[in-house]
């Protein structure tokens, strides 16, 4: 299949390169925090508290201190005096979140005190030896009970454990759904799982007197992390030097590490030894506050008999676990796009974040808009079930029209363009779902349930500010910028400096495709570096899928800036006006006077050395940054909280077909495609990874992914033989079919597609199993769909 | 408890070390001989971050102790490499495919699939995805390592 | 998750290794293959203070055959199984390797490694209990050939003491026609440890009468189950799609699953005897279609 015509015009966008990070991974020589070891090091390792809730009665570590090697016991009594407290998205300023508790854990895993030693192995042989006594208080793990402020209170002073609660109205709700001929009710659950990398969190912090720096070297994905702990370790926001240089080993969203800088730039500041801090992955999975979504939906959806579906009402109950960071807010990204692509003209959203003594979250990939893609795709199967009619159809009856673009929808935000049908047309297409259907009845002939699942989701990119103040008045956060530098040296070479750290996404291939689409040099000759936070241009991290907008844009504004100049030497020299002047990269000339040219390294030669050359008032050398603003952000939500939240939508179809042995209740997919579109790709082989490993993650989610707490508060799933991921057993051969609607926002028309079939893919395998399920009158309506709950499903008496 | 001396071939050199009996096999390759591409993702046998050749088999460094390698070679992804500079076939369809991201799993992933392509050279698919399935990733879905095995083994005229 | 410190020896030969057991007492664990003893250690859930390296011994990793049995030593690494011509004359050992753990774990752990550390839902122990395999137990001072349904007491306990160390497990070889066999296993992902599994072994005489009837189940309680007890009263029997499903109800009433993370006691009975039912219609597909490969 050829690529879109939108391509024609580019030099290198959009063509197959090989990522210039692999040349370094593929021989062991990446960058990550735990091959960082500074001369001196120390090691950390965590105390963790068993009980779901419990005050600390004392701690006892003079075993501990007796062992050779082991430099310093700190507890939450010293360090939460000496820290000031990260607090919660959402206006909850009693919910302090300290790196150790102190006087009442309120988790099982939380940490209660950290060992540094002359190694890991003697801080665990230590930690072994730290005696807590602890009295056990009352706890509760249910969100739905948790919402009574009868339960008992996570947090005593905040007063209720639900600590955001808005009834959002888009609309005259109430009065479309009087107008329906049917409406249609149900209840899913999302289940708390996460992305969970191979790499667990890393990081050496360093502290030097004599420069008053704190130099961090971490395995991050965080916006404003520098700042963050300067401000809670009572340093200048000019004393903390993140060097994002460090390869990030996976994050899809969750590394956000806070409490783990805030604990060891405290330690690394009192000891004046650098600290190395590993999470091994029992901290990690317990305590590293890395757990994901946890969501109950309520979804009422009012339609047509002719299958249009007009109004929502939806409740999402988000349990938060015991802490907040931005969490709660993952519930407020999905505003843009609650109604996803269909054409809903009201919309009632009831947004819940209670605590729990549960381990708290982290963003995760995608911030929220996973889960409700699953609940929005399950309802769309509902009715059509409902109505008799078929899930393709009906999608198709309400599918936003590719000539209805920019579109509205009810929350405040404009799409930017799509063309969802002919999406979903290829991927029934790739699909060939008329081979797709016998081969569905074949598996049914043969005994066992099989379905066919579809979803049509949206795929919000860019990244924006607008949920903080949407979730929080007092928070009037409107800025969420990127930025790149570019220059060119003495010896003509190319060299762009990116602001923040990768985990994957292959930065320095964008950038570098990218500056050299612009300057018309070859990619492979633009090095690109990350710059430290001191150094660096302001960042926002590689958060909504943003940086192949953002960092591609600010790459590209910094690149036009220095293409302006170049041709404006020339200019100068020829004595004509810029227009006159064709740009090749390698050789500038006069329109229709190619004898009139000059060379890349002459016009290199006169910007550095030969002033006298230079045109009146320019600046010496080739240097250019550029700072973007988020295309469409900038603007405060109104009353009703409508705001624009992401500029620019990608989209994706997926299409699955399932079958599922009904005697044990195991699903098999046997198919899968995965139609996308997010405009232009300017590394396809990077956007399409991205989709692979994004339904991977999906498949994970959908079929057996799951932080498990007994009903007594214990964690469950601290290994990985308790918490599974999907292997190349698990995941199938997966089928990509691309589509380009280019997004009028960018510069390339290109848009984000780093949450890429995650945020599709639950909900497809749902509705495929689901399917399966109809031919025998059942369904499931929560995650993950193991084998036992399926087979549970099976069994369910649906008589009434 | 009493250090051990150990000798073993790492890469294709001789190393002579002390350690402690409880220095895992994978915490040798990385704090003492600072081979620092081997990587640790669980420490208790999953996810195969660890993997390396001990007498040309892939094995899990996590979950064996440095002094049980005495006397063998271990090839570690610092040893794929036929000369400096240079990549090996694996190496090289794995950055042609886009076979990895992050990288966190690729030394891993990348010992496995040599072994596999030492035993068997021209696997099915199913063949390399059995072959895999102790190596977990959670970036690239699997589909383009997959891909890059299938490259790295085509026939060639 | 760093062990916890040992002392660590390498054994030489078996007699070295009964010596430096019977010296160190309680204290002590034989490594092999260590697959699930190093995970263990690092959790810190075992913490021995020594540790006996029996993997270089070169006695314990042979594999004969004998005139009714296959020996193979308790230090034959899993991945050995796979292709040895000696392990085909045991199919249903053969057919049940590629279900244990994954090829790096099968280039370490050994047949003996598996058997010892006794987890319910293993493999080789569910297939030495219904073939019914003597496991060749060795202190300082005697030997003893215990059969494989008493040498496992309990999750992750067997008979073994301190001093004693397993050194070689005899499998008995069946002769004839109208033998088959089937293994299957349920976990979420393949690799993993089974949510339960069965494991069928018959010979059926050209009528099709039953012979004899080996099959069990695991990870349906602390040990493997055989059914043998109530196998008899199929004998002589044809064996129809109705009696193997009573007979598979009637063996899942004896079990006591567990219920935990990943399926509760009530799916595990379905499963089980779903699985149970599938390898004795397999097993006899198998032993029915060997007469039609041998005109007669």
């Amino acid at each position: 299949m050829s690529q879109s015509p939108h391509y024609n015009e580019f030099t290198y966008i959009g063509k197959h390169r090989r990522a210039v990070e692999h040349r370094r991974f593929v021989v062991g020589k990446g960058n990550y925090a735990g091959d960082v070891l500074k001369s001196g090091t120390l090691h950390v390792a965590i105390v963790a508290s068993p009980y779901a809730s419990a005050k600390i009665l004392k701690i006892d570590a003079s075993a501990a201190l007796a062992i050779p090697g082991v430099e310093a016991v700190v507890t939450g009594a010293e360090i939460n005096a000496a820290v000031l407290p990260v607090l919660p998205g959402v206006d909850a300023p009693a919910v302090k979140r300290f790196p150790l508790a102190h006087e009442v854990t309120r988790y099982s895993g939380e940490w209660v005190c950290v060992v540094v030693a002359k190694s890991r192995a003697i801080a665990e042989d230590a930690a072994e030896l730290i005696q807590v006594d602890y009295e056990e208080l009352s706890y509760v793990m249910d969100p739905e009970l948790a919402i009574d402020d009868r339960s008992h209170q996570v947090h005593a002073d905040a007063g209720t454990n639900l600590i955001f609660n808005r009834q959002f109205i888009w609309g005259p709700v109430e009065e479309d759904f009087s107008k329906t001929d049917h409406q249609l009710s149900y209840r899913v659950k999302w289940a708390r799982s996460s992305t969970v990398p191979i790499e667990t969190f890393a990081l050496t912090c360093e502290w030097s007197d004599a420069t008053g720096i704190l130099d961090i070297w971490a395995s991050v994905q965080m916006p404003k992390y520098p700042e963050q702990i300067a401000s809670a370790l009572l340093l200048p926001s000019n004393s903390v030097r993140v060097h994002y240089d460090v390869d990030v080993g996976g994050s899809y969203g969750v590394k956000r590490g806070l409490k783990h800088a805030i604990l060891v730039g405290y330690l690394a500041k009192k000891l004046g030894k650098p600290i190395r801090f590993i999470e091994d992955r029992l901290e990690n999975m317990r305590g590293g506050d890395m757990q994901g979504p946890d969501r109950l939906f309520e979804v009422t959806l009012g339609f047509q008999k002719d299958g249009e579906i007009t109004c929502m009402k939806m409740r999402a109950l988000e349990d938060i676990g015991a802490y907040a960071g931005r969490s709660p807010l993952q519930l407020g990204k999905p505003v843009g796009a609650i109604c996803g692509p269909y054409r809903m003209k009201s919309v009632a959203y009831l947004a819940q974040a209670v605590l729990t003594n549960k381990t708290p979250q982290e963003a995760v990939r995608g911030f929220g808009q996973s889960p409700t893609n699953y609940a929005l795709e399950s309802g769309i199967d509902k009715v059509a079930r409902f109505l008799k009619m078929d899930p393709i159809a009906l999608r198709k009856r309400n599918l936003i029209q590719k000539d209805e673009f920019p579109y509205l929808i009810p929350s405040g935000t404009r799409y930017d363009s799509g063309d969802y049908s002919t999406v979903l047309d290829k991927a029934l297409a790739e699909a060939n779902l008329n081979q797709l259907i016998s081969q569905r009845d074949a598996l049914r002939a043969e005994g066992k349930l099989a379905g066919i699942g579809i979803s049509t989701c949206l795929e919000p990119s860019g990244g924006n500010s607008s949920f903080e103040p949407l979730f929080n008045p007092k928070n009037e956060t409107t800025t969420w910028m990127e930025s790149c530098v570019v220059k060119i040296d003495l010896g003509g070479r190319v060299t762009a400096l990116m602001a923040t750290s990768s985990s994957g996404q292959a930065h320095e291939t964008l950038v570098s495709t990218v500056v050299g689409e612009i300057l018309l040099q070859h990619p492979d000759s633009v090095r690109v570096l990350h710059a430290d936070s001191l150094n660096a241009l302001p960042s926002n991290s590689p958060v909504g899928s943003r940086m192949a907008i953002m960092l591609g844009g600010a790459a590209a504004g910094a690149a036009k800036k220095l293409k302006t100049k170049l041709i404006a030497i020339a200019a100068e020299q020829f004595g004509v006006s810029c227009e006159e002047i064709t740009f090749t990269g390698s050789q500038v000339f006069v329109n229709n006077a190619p004898e009139k040219n000059i060379t890349w390294a002459d016009l290199v030669a006169i910007a550095h050395r030969k002033f006298h050359q230079l045109p009146k008032d320019m600046e010496p050398g080739l240097q250019e940054k550029f700072v973007w603003e988020v295309p469409t952000g900038g603007e405060l939500p109104d009353e009703q909280g409508r705001v624009q939240m992401y500029p620019c939508h990608s989209f994706e179809s997926h299409v699955v077909l399932v079958s599922i042995d009904p005697e044990i209740g195991k699903a098999k997919i046997h198919r899968y495609v995965c139609g996308h579109d997010c405009g232009v790709m300017i590394s396809p082989d990077v956007v399409h990874g991205m989709t692979y490993g994004g339904i991977a993650h999906g498949i994970g989610a959908a079929l057996m992914e799951k932080f498990a707490y007994s009903p007594e508060g214990q964690f469950l799933s601290g290994t990985f033989m308790d918490y599974l991921l999907p292997s190349s057993s698990e995941v199938p051969s997966i089928s990509i079919i691309d589509h380009c609607t280019p997004s009028p926002l960018t510069e390339f028309g290109q848009k984000g597609s780093g949450e890429a079939g995650y945020l599709g893919s639950p909900a497809a395998i749902a509705n495929a199993i689901n399917d399966a399920l109809a031919t025998i009158n059942k369904s499931i309506d929560y995650l993950p769909m193991t084998p036992n709950a399926i087979w549970n499903a099976i069994q369910q008496d649906t008589t009434n | 408890m009493k250090n051990i001396s150990i000798n073993l071939q790492v890469n294709g050199k001789q190393v002579s070390s002390t350690v402690e009996p409880r220095t895992s096999l994978v915490d040798f390759l990385r704090d003492d001989l600072r081979l620092t591409g081997t990587h640790v993702g669980c420490e208790h046998g999953i996810c195969g971050a660890c993997t390396v050749l001990l007498n040309g088999d892939p094995v899990r460094s996590c979950c064996m102790f440095a002094v049980q390698a005495n006397g063998l070679e271990v090839t570690t992804v610092e040893g794929l490499a036929p000369e400096r500079g240079q990549l090996s076939k694996i190496q090289d369809a794995f950055c042609e495919k886009h076979g990895l991201q992050c990288g966190f799993c690729t030394p891993g992933m990348l010992i496995t699939c040599q072994a596999l392509i030492n035993k068997n050279p021209h696997p099915s698919e199913a063949e390399i995805r059995d072959a895999i399935s102790g190596n977990l990733c959670r970036c690239t879905g699997y589909q383009q390592i997959v891909d890059a095995v299938v490259f790295a083994t085509k026939e060639t005229i | 998750m760093k062990a916890a410190p040992f002392d660590y020896h390498l054994a030489e030969n078996l007699t070295h290794t009964k010596n430096l057991l019977n010296e160190y007492g309680e204290d002590v664990k034989l490594i092999a293959g260590g697959q699930s003893l190093v995970p263990m250690m690092a959790m810190r859930l075992a913490k021995p203070s020594h540790i006996i390296d029996i993997a270089r011994i070169d006695e314990l990793q042979q594999i004969s055959s004998f005139e009714k049995t296959i020996r193979i030593g308790a230090g034959v690494k899993q991945c050995v199984l796979e292709n040895h011509s000696l392990t085909s004359q045991i199919p249903l050992l053969s057919a049940v390797v590629p279900w244990i753990g994954h090829h790096q774990t099968r280039n370490r752990g050994t047949v003996g490694g598996s058997l010892a550390h006794a987890d319910p839902s293993a493999e080789l122990p569910l297939i030495a209990v219904i073939l019914q395999a003597k496991i060749q137990c060795e202190n300082i001072d005697s030997s003893r050939a215990i059969p494989a349904k008493d040498f496992f007491l309990g999750p992750m306990w067997t008979t073994l003491d301190a001093q004693e160390i397993l050194t070689h497990i005899d499998w008995p070889m069946w002769h004839g026609d109208g033998i088959g066999h089937a293994f299957e296993e349920t976990s979420i992902r393949q690799g993993d440890f089974a949510m339960a599994s069965a494991a069928t072994q018959l010979q059926v005489d050209a009528s099709g009468k039953l012979i004899r009837l080996h099959c069990g189940v695991g990870g349906m309680g602390g040990t493997p189950y055989s059914f043998e007890h109530i196998t008899s009263q199929l004998i002589g029997q044809t064996l129809s799609k109705e009696i193997i499903l009573e007979f598979s109800e009637q063996a899942i009433q004896q079990t006591e699953p567990a219920s935990d993370l990943h399926a509760n006691a009530a799916y595990r009975r379905n499963l089980a005897k779903t699985l149970l039912r599938r390898t004795i219609e397999q097993s006899l597909a198998m032993a029915t279609s060997s007469f039609q490969h041998h005109p007669r």
